[in-house]
This record gives structure tokens, C-alpha cells and sequence, in this order.
């Protein structure tokens, strides 16, 4: 049996999503920005994308920058954000947790002069509206909050956390990077006062190498990439109009289904957290309900008392069972996990901690053949541990 | 451009009656290096040296080069001119203009050297050199002549054909892979044993290797990445088999038997008796180790001593006394640092104790190994079965 429990790291892509692909890569495959009708024809699909995708926001298609993904979409939303605005201040304020295509970017900045503040997280991942907006000052240009964390699931309210920064400065400008919630969860920007927002295709069985970033009207950016002047010159370069095309029906399908891919998750979920509780040792992240409602639907963060998570990675692995330790993203490096160091799980349990992340496509007997490996390996490791 | 080149070689020309099997071993492995060079050539010994003909239109020169730098047993290789003609007219010509190309600035001293094999030819070697050399001032008079001790020898050869060449680009040395048996290199994902066995391959030794796997205590990717170090080396050494043994049990057994502290020391003796019997069947004559006195409590000389305990082949340490930022610049040398350093854990790293006995007494260990007794002749035979042999080519 195989059981793929790493869907936060990437999905299958999902058969309609190939077949609009492969007609693209096949019989659609001129270029967008030819004049002829071949290219008119792949910049429909790019646009029919653009449509659906703001059509799952409820904004203006026109608010929809299509990019390589999820890293490029925070990368153009801090970088263009914080250039733009560097007359106005040089001030950022971010969370302690934040995925590394948001960390990175934002010491790059730090490196150019800027000033970053980073908010604590409480233990049960989230971070306080009230904190965040203390931390808010006269030249504070930006806050970027993630909707969905990678590694444990944790949601932050950011309509609450927009009041209130928005009271302090009205200008800064709020990103959020919904890469794990987009698809899973209902997302508007404008309700929620964010002003970019961010997300990636492979997250929600669509291809990889397509993203976009919304962005309000009145935000102002500095494109990063130039060239031809795709996307109305904030993305130059021939866009990738296979994945482009695959995101639009992706995200078609999963805003379709999305309560009843919620309600098939959060079963599964509970299935999980109930199982795995039953071995000794064990401890559910962020979560002290332990409580599938409680969260994402997807993510799922366990810590085992005395086993190395790499090693019981690889143990699942050859048992056809593929989890991840910490997050996929930043495995490879040695540094533990910015997020379970940030909600105080111990240093211990840190090295000792797996995230299982579910699809739609998962089933209870994958859930159960989960639990049953995990029930089979945990005690051999525990024995063999290192000291 | 170069139609051809001339291999020089050191050693070999000691070697006495047995001079024709180097010469062999080093022809063949120039041929088989080559073979992924683009181009044809052909590889011919003619009087005691080795040429390489060009037989193509083209040729990648460049890579041509980078990848006869790495046959060991070269000790320099000489871009040369080749020329169907003896015609003294031409061999002026072509000299003037192979200068004028090869340097742009030809401010320093030179001579010409002269070879005729061709004895009937009009001048003698004395006379082409200082006629050629003549030619050379007038059509460059910013060289200048030094019979002693010049910065660039032009040489002229007359043999069947005429080879000009000026230039001589330093090989590896060492001596042709092949030429001195075969030994079996103990190789895990680190720094070291790649360089260990690049050193004892350079003397002309055939490898073979053993790596120990131990999942799920190392990754499917610790083991990709010491097929990938494989693969690194045998760009010097050739074509060699890998062995993967798969050491979890054994190590479990340890583990759980014997006490923690000891754990690497009996550890690598086990990997050392396996790596031996493996050795034996293959007809080996030794084993490589990376070893390097004290750099880890399971590499002082008392645990080398009981290491070195379990083997009756030689042991082969060619980084012995090496401190650890040579064996990095040799690694980086023969590009394996960048490999070596990536975070996979091996299994010499994942159970390490705290600490570790640092001069353990082999008396005790040999003692500590008996409780392995029941378990362990059954765990040894699995692992030799379950042997994953891996042909690592060029």
C-alpha cells in the first residue's frame, strides 16, 4: 500500500488539470503576446485563468499578476512593496514563523537597509492582532502575516489583524501569503484588508512553475523582472501558459468542492490525531483541543518523545509512507524549524517532530495504514536512540 | 591547431622489461577516457612514446585536455603540430605562425630542440635547431635565444611526419590505473574516503568499494550521494563496482548488545571484516581506508589498533597524516568537496555516543564482541547476500 501524507510540500496534479495542459503544450502553444491568432488563442486561456482565480477572490481579474509560483509572488510582493515605498519608510513588520519565500526576501531587504521587526507567535500558533499592531509605526510600510502556516496549520484572523495595524498607519500595506490556505479555505482579500496576497499551483493539484500574486489597486509595486512586459509589465518573460492554464481549472475544481474536500479532510484529520495519540510519547502541535476543527483542514504537526524525524521519514518511506519532517521547504537545512521553535516546542521534540498533510484524495484505510506503521516504528526508534 | 598530442610519462620509462605493460595500461586508459571526449583519436606508442592523433575535422579541444589531466600515469601532455610535410619551407612557416598564435606576448627567452628521426634528412638536429631558431628572431625579434635555461622550448621532431610543439601542460603523474593490482576502498559520504581513494588509485591501483547503508537510519539520498562521490572519482580511477551492504542489523545488534560507548569502534570492525571478505572474493590485495590519526575518537592509534585488529590484508591509509584542510584542498582538487559536504547523515554519525571511548583497549572490545556471539554470523551472511553491486563507470 502507498500513502502520500505530504500534500503541503505538493499535490498530484489532478486529471483535468493535465488534460488542459496538454492541449495548451500540444495544439494551443503559441506565444500570448504573438499578434496572430494561434498566440490570441493561448492568451485566452491565461485570461480564462485570470478570471476563474479572481472569481475565487471576488476581486478584479485585472488584480491578478500571474508568477513562476509561490516564492517568485512573495519575492515581487516585498521586494516591489518595499522599493515602491522606500520614499515613505523602511520599516517592515513580520512574524516570527514566516515561510523562508518570505523570510529570505525580507533579510535580503534588511541587507539593503531596511528595518524588520519581527512578532512573537503564542504557543498555539497564532499571532495576537494586538502584538503585531504595537510593533506598527509611523514608517512602517509593511506587515506580512501568512494566513495558513506551512507546518502546523495554525490560521491567523487577518481581518482582525488588518483593523487593527490599519488603525496604527493606514497606509502600511498588508501582505499574506495564503499559498497553504488557497483552495482550502475561503479567501477574500478585500474583506480581509489585505492588500497582496499570495499563492502558489502545486498546492492544490496544480502544476508547479505557476502562482500569483493579487494585488489591490492602490498598491504600488516595482517590477523586478523586466523584459517584454508581460502582465502589464510587473512579470516580464513569455508566460507559462500550460500552467497557467492548469492553475485556472485547479483552482476551478477546488473552490467547487471546497466544503466538501473540507469536511472529507478534517475526517481524515481527526482519524489521525485520534490514532496517533494512542501511542505513548506523542504529542499534537498547536492543537491543544485536539480537535480536527481546530486549524487548516491539511496539516497536521507531531512531535514523538525520542525519535529522530528523519529517521521515522525514512522508516514511513519504506513502508510506501511519505510524510515530512518540519517543513519539505527547509529540510535541507540544518537550522530546526523557525516555526516549532517559535511556538516553544522544545529543542528535543523539535528534531522529533513529522508534519502529515492531507488531500482530498487520501482514505480512512491510508489512515489507518498510517497509524499502524507509525504504532510499529515508533518503539523500534525509540530503542535505537542516538544520545 | 593541435592534430595531435604527445603524452609524456615519468615512471614508466623505469620500469625495465615490464615497461611494454604500462606503456598497454596507460594506451588503453587514454583510449577509454577519450571515448567520452568529442572526436575520434587514436592512441599509438612509436618509439618509446605515446601520440594521440586527431582523426576527426573536429574536435573539443578543451575538454579533450581536462580529461587527459586526469589519466593518471601522465606526467605532461604537448598540443602539437602536426605535418604531413618535411619540407624545410614549411616547417619555418608553420613554426613562425604556431608562436605568433600561441603567444601574444613573446617577450622571453627560448630555444629550439631539434629530433631527427629521419637521418636522411639535409640538416642534422644541431643545424635545424639553430637555423629554425634564425627564422624565429626574424620574424620576432622581441625573442631572445637562452641555450641554458629558456622559458619555452620549440621542438621540432622528424620522424615519419613532422610535430612541431612548444607547449607542455602538466598531468597527474602517478602511474596507469590496472598497473598494480586491485583494492577495496571503504567509502561513506564524507570528506575523506573519496580522496583516499583517489590517492591510491594515482599509484596505478584498480578500486573496488564498499559503502554501508543502514536504513531508515540513512536515506535513499545519503545513498544516491555516495553513488554520486563514486561517480566523481571514477573520472580519475575508471570504471570500478560499488557494494552496498546493508548494515542496520548489524548495527541494531550492536546497539543492543555491546556497550554504547564502544559502538564505532566494533562498528568499524565489522565494516572492516565485511569489507575484507568482499576483498578476498574480488581478488584485492588491500583494503583504503580515510582515516587520519585523532581526527575522531574512532581514528586515534589506539582505536586504529583496534580497527586494524580484524584484518589480515594490508591497510591502505594514504591520508594518514594529513590534516584535515589538506585532505579539503585535495577534495576540492578533484571535485568532490561540494558532494562530500552535503547533510546526509552516514552511519558512522547517527548513533555516535556522547562520548566515546577515545583509546579503547582491544583486549576489552574483542570482549565486548562475544556477546554478538549468537546473532551474528546469521546478520554477516544476510548482509553479504543482500549485496547491491553497483557499476560505477565513467
Amino acid at each position: 500500500m502507498k500513502a502520500y501524507f505530504d500534500n503541503a510540500a505538493t499535490t498530484k496534479v489532478m486529471p483535468e488539470v493535465c488534460s488542459v495542459m496538454m492541449s495548451v503544450m500540444t495544439e494551443d502553444y503559441g506565444n500570448p503576446s504573438s499578434k496572430h491568432t494561434k498566440g490570441m488563442d493561448a492568451e485566452q486561456y491565461i485570461e480564462d485563468a485570470r478570471n476563474i482565480i479572481a472569481n475565487t477572490l471576488k476581486c478584479e481579474s485585472k488584480n491578478i499578476i500571474f508568477t513562476s509560483g509561490g516564492t517568485e509572488a512573495n519575492n515581487q510582493a516585498l521586494i516591489g512593496a518595499a522599493y515602491a515605498a522606500r520614499r515613505s519608510g523602511k520599516h517592515i513588520v513580520t512574524t516570527a514563523y514566516e515561510h523562508a519565500s518570505v523570510a529570505e526576501p525580507l533579510i535580503f531587504l534588511e541587507n539593503e537597509g531596511y528595518e524588520i521587526t519581527y512578532v512573537p507567535v503564542t504557543p498555539d500558533g497564532h499571532v495576537e492582532p494586538a502584538v503585531i499592531a504595537e510593533a506598527v509605526r509611523e514608517d512602517t510600510t509593511i506587515v506580512s502575516v501568512m494566513l495558513v502556516n506551512n507546518e502546523i496549520g495554525a490560521i491567523n484572523d487577518i481581518e482582525a489583524i488588518s483593523k487593527v495595524i490599519k488603525e496604527v498607519n493606514p497606509s502600511v500595506l498588508l501582505h499574506v501569503d495564503a499559498i497553504q490556505a488557497y483552495g482550502k479555505l475561503p479567501i477574500n482579500p478585500k474583506k480581509f484588508g489585505a492588500d497582496m496576497l499570495t499563492a502558489s499551483a502545486h498546492k492544490l493539484h496544480g502544476p508547479k512553475g505557476a502562482g500569483f500574486l493579487y494585488k489591490a489597486d492602490h498598491v504600488k509595486l516595482l517590477p523586478y523582472i523586466y523584459g517584454g512586459g508581460q502582465e502589464k509589465g510587473m512579470r516580464s518573460g513569455t508566460e507559462n501558459v500550460p500552467a497557467i492554464a492548469g492553475f485556472g481549472v485547479a483552482a476551478a475544481v477546488m473552490y467547487k468542492n471546497m466544503q466538501e474536500n473540507d469536511l472529507h479532510m478534517r475526517h481524515i484529520k481527526q482519524i489521525i490525531i485520534d490514532g496517533i495519540l494512542t501511542v505513548e510519547g506523542s504529542y499534537i502541535n498547536a492543537n491543544p483541543e485536539k480537535s480536527a476543527d481546530i486549524g487548516a483542514p491539511h496539516i497536521i504537526s507531531i512531535s514523538f518523545e525520542g525519535v529522530k524525524s528523519e529517521v521515522l521519514l525514512h522508516a514511513l518511506a519504506s513502508e510506501g509512507i511519505y510524510v515530512s519532517s518540519g517543513s519539505a521547504c527547509s529540510s535541507n537545512h540544518p537550522g530546526l524549524s523557525g516555526t516549532l521553535k517559535a511556538i516553544g516546542v522544545s529543542s528535543k521534540l523539535i528534531d522529533s517532530t513529522i508534519r502529515i498533510s492531507l488531500c482530498r484524495d487520501n482514505t480512512e484505510e491510508e489512515a489507518l495504514y498510517l497509524i499502524e506503521k507509525i504504532k510499529k516504528h515508533v518503539p523500534v526508534l525509540r530503542k535505537f536512540r542516538s544520545y | 591547431m593541435y592534430r595531435a598530442f604527445l603524452i609524456k610519462y615519468s615512471e614508466i620509462g623505469i620500469k625495465g622489461k615490464n615497461r611494454y605493460l604500462f606503456e598497454d595500461a596507460l594506451c588503453h586508459n587514454i583510449n577509454i577516457a577519450l571515448s567520452n571526449v568529442e572526436g575520434d583519436f587514436v592512441v599509438s606508442k612509436e618509439q618509446g612514446r605515446i601520440y594521440i592523433e586527431v582523426k576527426s575535422e573536429t574536435y573539443d579541444y578543451d575538454d579533450a585536455v581536462d580529461t587527459l589531466k586526469r589519466v593518471f600515469g601522465i606526467a605532461a601532455i604537448c598540443p602539437v603540430i602536426l605535418l604531413d610535410s618535411k619540407e624545410w619551407d614549411v616547417i619555418c612557416a608553420e613554426a613562425v605562425k604556431h608562436v605568433g598564435e600561441r603567444y601574444e606576448d613573446r617577450n622571453f627567452t627560448f630555444k629550439v630542440e631539434a629530433k631527427r628521426g629521419d637521418k636522411s634528412y639535409p640538416y642534422t638536429s644541431p643545424e635545424i635547431g639553430m637555423h629554425l631558431g634564425a627564422v624565429l628572431i626574424d620574424a620576432y625579434p622581441e625573442l631572445k635565444v637562452d641555450v641554458y635555461n629558456p622559458s619555452v622550448r620549440v621542438t621540432v621532431e622528424i620522424r615519419k611526419m613532422t610535430y612541431i610543439y612548444s607547449e607542455s601542460i602538466k598531468g597527474p603523474g602517478g602511474m596507469p590505473v590496472g598497473t598494480s593490482g586491485k583494492a577495496m576502498l571503504l567509502l561513506s559520504g564524507g570528506i575523506d574516503s573519496p580522496v583516499a581513494g583517489y590517492m591510491i588509485s594515482k599509484r596505478g591501483v584498480k578500486l573496488e568499494a564498499v559503502y554501508f547503508h543502514a536504513p531508515p537510519y540513512t536515506s535513499e539520498r545519503a545513498k544516491k550521494k555516495v553513488i554520486t562521490l563514486a561517480k566523481l572519482i571514477a573520472k580519475y580511477t575508471g570504471s570500478f563496482k560499488l557494494h552496498i551492504i546493508n548494515f542496520t542489523d548489524i548495527q541494531m545488534a550492536i546497539y543492543e548488545k555491546c556497550p554504547h560507548d564502544e559502538l564505532t569502534i566494533i562498528m568499524r570492525r565489522y565494516m572492516m571484516r565485511i569489507a575484507e571478505k568482499l576483498a578476498y572474493e574480488s581478488d584485492c590485495y588491500g583494503l583504503i581506508t580515510g582515516e587520519s590519526i585523532g581526527q575522531v575518537a574512532s581514528q586515534t592509534m589506539q582505536s586504529l589498533n583496534c580497527t586494524n585488529d580484524v584484518c589480515t590484508l594490508p591497510v591502505y591509509r594514504p591520508l594518514i597524516a594529513f590534516d584535515k584542510q589538506d585532505i579539503v584542498e585535495i577534495s576540492q582538487k578533484i571535485d568532490t568537496f561540494e558532494t562530500s559536504i552535503l547533510p546526509f547523515e552516514d552511519c558512522c554519525t547517527i548513533f555516535v555516543a556522547k562520548h566515546p571511548v577515545t583509546k579503547p583497549d582491544v583486549k576489552i572490545i574483542r570482549k565486548s564482541e562475544t556477546k554478538l556471539e549468537d546473532v551474528i554470523d546469521d546478520m554477516l551472511a544476510t548482509a553479504y547476500e543482500t549485496d547491491e553491486i553497483i557499476e560505477i563507470t565513467v
